[in-house]
């Protein structure tokens, strides 16, 4: 089990070395360097520049060096807590990155809640109901929202809310929390808005769970175990829940990973929508006016956090099923 | 073939006596597929779907009434007509009505009537703006429009705040949509069949490299990681040039899929007999991979590219919505849908969300498709 870990922790350095190369080349791929395009705006509003300033910019980023001492440079940087600068807020990219991050997390965290309490359930239903009206309409049902694009669900779920309440159910606060310190009565708001985006976000994610777990425990329903069991007289609901059940859930764990990197991708999107104040619409905003370092430390960032959450599942998974746990 | 002989009666259409079995053991593997498929009613229907998509996106010139392009200050936001069967100066016709123009004395806001007065009759193949049918043949035939000259309107879904047709926007958008899937599709079936194939065909210290890189590839937040590759696009590079940068930044990720089944597949058909039988008869390499290997898992291949292509359209609809896939002039459902960006305005014009349910109807299709051929194609679903 240590070796494993071992293996997984040393295959994520791999990647997120990888990670960083892509998030580099980001930062690097328009035309010029981010400064050029810092002393243009700079120029744009009509402020003079201070050459101390661009110099010492210049010397802290490296710029006049090869690229691969500016990637060393960057990578060092984050290493010691120093992401750069955002030359569209003129704040230093960290903060501005952390500020956002928890609730993000949350979102995130909710929509998989969301999941799996609507995904399991019905997963289990089509499965032992297999072919019934139920099951037909759990497919049909599954397979739209895979087809809904989730801006679309958002955008539809908004303009419904708003044609028919008057309500605008946009953003995660109402406008008397929006700034404010947390407390409880903040919390409480939270969660009076974060339903849309977990449903709508919850949505495309619970309709690959709900085939994938239909599909593993239509398979564990077919085996002798089964049969077995009912000969013996066991109730049925037990027998279900008792054996293959826990055996169809695997894939719950396995999925973790991507179902994570699913939901912070398409939480992207949907927060743009939606207008949230989570880390997806800064990216976005960091992208259209080509605040490159914010950017490319950003998907840095997210895609880190998205390999930790895989390698926990993996963890997690080895740990649950024996079957892994062996053969490692 | 192998997998001929381990199947059984109740897969296959075998009404009858000895001649409908005789047929079963004789039919080729294609033949046992179409029998399969044909059984899955929706996998049927969504073919003609993707079918007539096509076709739209073939025609699109022909199928729009109207020029896309062009701004109608008139008539900004008109809501869609509705086609009505009727008497118009004495001959059954389908027609639709005038529309009157007032303003909201209080917003301004455009209100439109529907004039039962006046009413303008549809005609078939009449003249309209000039164009080339299948990007060859110069022509100005459209299918469907008003008289020439007629003082009326023909916007079957509405128009946009610039009084743009919507109907014409949305089969021309059609054309980009349904492509930009293809193509993607067929650069992660290249990039994926070769990497896979040899992956799983010779296995070692390559497997195990690429086999990590597809590891890596699919860890990273694939929007994200869009959305930066795509905002580093120069804004000034021409339509076709930003076209195909985003189905290369689509495939990017894309062929990681197809790259993992053709690998599986190939590992499991290289214990086959069939595949030692063509070795030790001295067949060569690329004799074993592409007449003995490759013709036993093209079906497969089929239905995982079938399955890959609404992912494509999804996320080109997706980039382009948010401003950083295609940009306008070009025309695709993406494009469209970010004129419906505003919840506000949407409220307005609820049929600037019709794009969408393009969208979600392709991506049905595929999806069910893939899912039928899926089945068919495997011998012991």
């Amino acid at each position: 089990m240590l070796g494993y870990i071992g293996r997984r922790l040393l295959l994520m350095v791999m990647t997120l070395v990888i990670i960083s190369v892509i998030s580099f080349a980001i930062i690097q791929l328009p035309p010029g360097d981010f400064l050029t395009a810092y002393i243009e705006r700079l120029e744009e509003s009509g402020l003079t520049r201070d050459q101390a300033v661009i110099e010492s910019l210049k010397k802290r980023y490296g710029l006049d060096q090869p690229i691969y001492v500016q990637y060393g440079k960057w990578v060092w940087g984050m290493m010691h807590g120093d992401f750069g600068q955002s030359f569209l807020f003129n704040r230093p990219v960290g903060e501005l990155i952390w500020e956002r991050l928890g609730l993000t997390m949350a979102v995130s965290f909710a929509a998989l809640l969301f999941n799996w309490i609507v995904a399991l359930p019905i997963g289990i239903y089509s499965a032992v109901r297999q072919y019934s009206i139920g099951d037909y309409l759990a497919t049909f049902i599954g397979f739209i929202g895979l087809a809904i694009p989730n801006f679309m669900l958002a955008l539809i779920l908004m303009w419904l809310a708003f044609s028919v309440f008057g309500a605008n159910v946009g953003g995660l606060f109402s406008a008397e929390y929006a700034d404010a310190p947390w407390t409880w009565g903040k919390v409480v708001d939270m969660l009076k808005h974060l339903w849309l985006p977990m449903v709508v976000l919850g949505m495309a994610g619970t309709a690959g769970l709900i085939r994938i777990m239909r599909a593993n425990l239509l398979d564990e329903l077919r085996r002798p175990y089964v049969i077995t069991a009912r000969a013996k007289g066991l109730t049925e609901k037990r027998l279900i829940f008792k054996y293959p059940v826990r055996v169809a859930i695997n894939p719950f764990v396995s999925t973790i990973g991507w179902t994570l990197a699913g939901l912070v991708g398409g939480e992207t999107i949907v927060s743009i929508v939606l207008g949230l104040p989570t880390t997806g619409p800064l990216l976005f905003r960091a992208l259209m006016m080509q605040d490159m370092y914010l950017a490319g430390t950003f998907i840095m960032m997210v895609s880190a956090l998205t390999v930790i959450g895989t390698l926990i599942s993996d963890v997690l998974l080895a740990w649950v099923d024996p079957r892994i746990r062996h053969s490692i | 073939m192998a997998e001929d002989i381990n199947l059984t009666e109740n897969q296959v259409p075998a009404e009858g006596p000895e001649d409908e079995a005789e047929r079963l053991f004789v039919a080729s593997q294609w033949q046992l597929m179409w029998w399969r498929f044909r059984r899955h009613k929706i996998a049927m229907l969504s073919v003609v779907v993707v079918f007539v998509l096509y076709l739209i996106a073939i025609f699109c010139d022909f199928l729009a009434i109207s020029d896309p392009y062009k701004h109608q200050t008139k008539w900004v936001f008109a809501p869609p007509q509705t086609v009505r069967l009727g008497q118009v100066d004495g001959r059954l016709t389908f027609y639709v009505l005038g529309l009157d123009l007032e303003r909201d004395p209080e917003t301004l806001r455009p209100v439109y009537t529907a004039n039962p007065e006046r009413r303008y009759p549809i005609r078939w193949f009449v003249k309209g703006i000039p164009y080339k049918m299948v990007g060859l043949f110069p022509t100005d035939v459209h299918l469907l429009g008003l008289d020439e000259g007629s003082d009326g309107t023909l916007y079957l879904l509405g128009t946009d705040r610039l009084g743009r047709d919507m109907w014409s926007r949305i089969m021309i958008g059609t054309r980009i949509s349904m492509s930009i899937g293809l193509v993607g599709v067929t650069l992660s079936f290249v990039l994926g069949v070769i990497l896979g194939g040899f992956s799983g065909l010779y296995g070692g210290v390559f497997d195990t490299v690429m086999q990590r890189v597809i590891e890596v590839l699919r860890s990273i937040p694939t929007i994200p990681l869009w959305l930066g590759l795509s905002a580093a696009i120069p804004k000034d590079w021409p339509q076709i040039r930003v076209y195909f940068a985003i189905t290369v930044i689509l495939s990017l990720v894309g062929w990681t899929g197809l790259a993992r089944v053709v690998r599986g597949r190939f590992l499991a058909l290289r214990e086959e007999d069939f595949v030692t039988a063509a070795r030790i008869s001295g067949a060569g390499d690329r004799r074993i991979v592409f007449s003995h290997m490759v013709p036993s898992i093209l079906s497969h291949i089929i239905a995982s590219i079938t399955l890959n292509i609404p992912g494509m359209i999804l996320s080109e609809t997706s980039l382009s919505f948010l401003g950083l896939g295609l940009r306008p002039p070009t025309i695709s459902w993406g494009v469209l849908l970010q004129e419906a960006q505003n919840v506000r305005t949407v409220a307005l014009a609820p049929w600037l969300m019709l794009p969408g349910a393009f969208v979600i109807v392709t991506v049905l299709a595929f999806n069910f498709m893939g899912d039928g051929l899926r089945d068919a194609a495997d011998p012991y679903a």
